[in-house]
């Protein structure tokens, strides 16, 4: 589904990634991990058109994308889910979702049958359609965002951080519902977590970076197997 | 009974021409988060080109389509060959380039349009109704502007809260990069809020302008009314710009009619300074201070 090969990328005089290579299968849930600064962010800023890589190659199914803009990526079949702070927090709940349906490759009205995919996805969120998106819960922002990203109907979901500081009950849940995303739409999804032992948990593959580099590529279970590595690097 | 009506119009009709320009203020405010200082001059200048167009033997409407359209044009061409330079960069420097823009812009009118006063025609009575055997202070012309700032404020309502162009407009101004992963082509919404904004501006100069006086200064002072009907409306709502105008016309008309015409500036400001300290988000804001 989605290929990156070599990429090398830097932040002014800093190179934040070492020419990174690995592929996300169609169909499974790719979970990148590493501590903070090993370039988790940086990554998937570059995957998305938000920053541009130095060398090296990145190709959703079988288009080039290293060099589209950000704003055509949902287009293509890709949506980036930025972390809970990525709701508007100005907009109401149902603004947020109806601007992510602007996104479609069909593009075309959202209508309400739209909306009710998202709302029996999270009931939570019809319950609080018309408030302002700022007014919800860090869960309930998460949900709103990744609710936000499915409205464009994307091939390949980018995750950034979906765990970050909420209740482990929440993340189990938001978990689960990738899990039945998956199995049930044939999503991709691309999972980038510091929670290395939840996201190994539900993830088919993990990819392991460190300061820019990839230390490990292998399955989720061989990854979490592996005790000197999850030492190493995972920290649990 | 008479003077209490007569400053109530006048009031109302003045706060018209605040609201105006107030709107086009919140317009630049809600789709790109600047204080546009430039907006007098910018109107400023378009009125001179329907008084090119008027003094050319063309009628009052083509004039003012022609100070709508070049303000649209004005407006998307700052945006682009200008503003857009400080993009992403400290919010403080668009303002202060909107203020280098507002000096570049007076003194090139002054250059080419002359430094000085020149009558601009309006195209209903500038005389009061009468009623009775009395004329009351409304006129044909103050009619007008009550009804375009009406119909303006409602396009912009009808634009923001019901049109997706309207959502992806505001989803640019509140949070760009989010709105980029969305699929929004955000620099696209901040030139059509530039050109909107730009526009209403134009409108609002046409209004304080008819039968009057234009000048490369005639808008200056509307800066600091307009601005503060757009901070009493809170900023970030058409309607409330409306009301804020209406409210600071009036306020300013009995201030004038029954207090003194020269405490007038210094009223506005009181007021501005009440609300910002009492209100910080405006009169119909239900929080007490405004994040910025």
């Amino acid at each position: 589904m989605l290929t990156v090969d070599r990429l090398t990328v830097s932040y002014g005089p800093i190179t934040a990634l070492h020419g990174v290579s690995f592929t996300a299968a169609r169909g499974e849930i790719t979970a990148v991990l590493g501590a903070n600064g090993a370039g988790k962010t940086t990554l998937l800023r570059t995957l998305s058109g938000l920053h541009r890589a130095d060398s090296g190659t990145i190709t959703l199914g079988d288009e080039p994308i290293g060099s589209v803009a950000a704003e055509r990526m949902p287009a293509l079949g890709m949506a980036h889910v930025p972390e809970g702070r990525g709701v508007i927090t100005e907009l109401s709940v149902e603004e947020n979702l109806r601007l992510g349906g602007l996104g479609r490759p069909q593009g075309g009205k959202v209508t309400d049958a739209d909306l009710q995919v998202a709302y029996d996805l999270f009931p939570v969120l019809a319950d609080r359609r018309a408030q302002q998106a700022g007014t919800l819960s860090g869960g309930e922002r998460q949900m709103l965002v990744i609710g936000r990203a499915l409205m464009a109907r994307p091939q390949l979901l980018l995750l950034d951080e979906p765990s970050l500081g909420l209740a482990p009950r929440i993340v189990a849940q938001i978990f689960a519902l990738l899990r039945d995303l998956v199995a049930d739409r044939g999503l991709s999804v691309l999972l980038v977590e510091q929670n290395a032992r939840s996201a190994l948990s539900v993830a088919d593959h993990g990819v392991v970076l460190d300061l820019g580099r990839v230390v490990a590529d292998s399955d989720a279970s061989a990854l979490a197997a592996d005790d000197q590595l999850r030492h190493a690097y995972l920290g649990f | 009974m008479q003077q209490l009506l007569n400053t109530a119009l006048g009031g109302l009709t003045l706060g018209a021409v605040y609201a105006a320009f107030a709107l086009a203020l919140v317009l630049i405010w809600r789709s790109t988060r600047v204080v546009n200082f430039a907006q007098a001059p910018m109107a400023m200048v378009t009125t001179f080109i329907a008084l090119v167009v008027i003094d050319a033997g063309y009628s009052y409407w083509l004039g003012f389509a022609a100070a709508l359209v070049s303000g649209l044009l004005l407006g998307a061409l700052l945006e682009r060959l200008v503003v857009r330079h400080v993009d992403g960069k400290a919010e403080i420097n668009a303002v202060i380039l909107t203020l280098g823009l507002f000096i570049v812009l007076h003194s090139l009118a002054a250059v080419v349009f002359g430094n000085e006063y020149r009558s601009f025609p309006a195209p209903f009575g500038i005389r009061g109704f009468e009623v009775g055997d009395r004329t009351i202070a409304l006129t044909g012309f103050g009619v007008f502007t009550l009804v375009a700032v009406l119909v303006v404020m409602g396009l912009l309502v009808l634009l923001f809260r019901f049109t997706d162009l309207g959502l992806k407009m505001r989803a640019s101004a509140f949070n760009a990069e989010v709105a980029r992963l969305l699929g929004v082509q955000v620099g696209r919404m901040k030139t059509l809020g530039w050109a909107l904004a730009s526009l209403v501006g134009s409108l609002a100069g046409l209004l304080i302008a008819g039968g009057s006086l234009v000048h490369p200064g005639y808008m200056d002072s509307i800066v600091v009314y307009g601005f503060v009907a757009a901070v009493l409306g809170g900023l970030d709502s058409p309607a409330g710009a409306v009301v804020g105008g209406l409210v600071l016309g009036l306020s300013l008309s009995f201030v004038s009619g029954y207090v003194g015409s020269q405490l007038v500036a210094l009223a506005a400001l009181l007021i501005l300074m009440l609300v910002l300290m009492l209100k910080p988000g405006g009169l119909f804001s239900s929080t007490t201070a405004r994040r910025v």
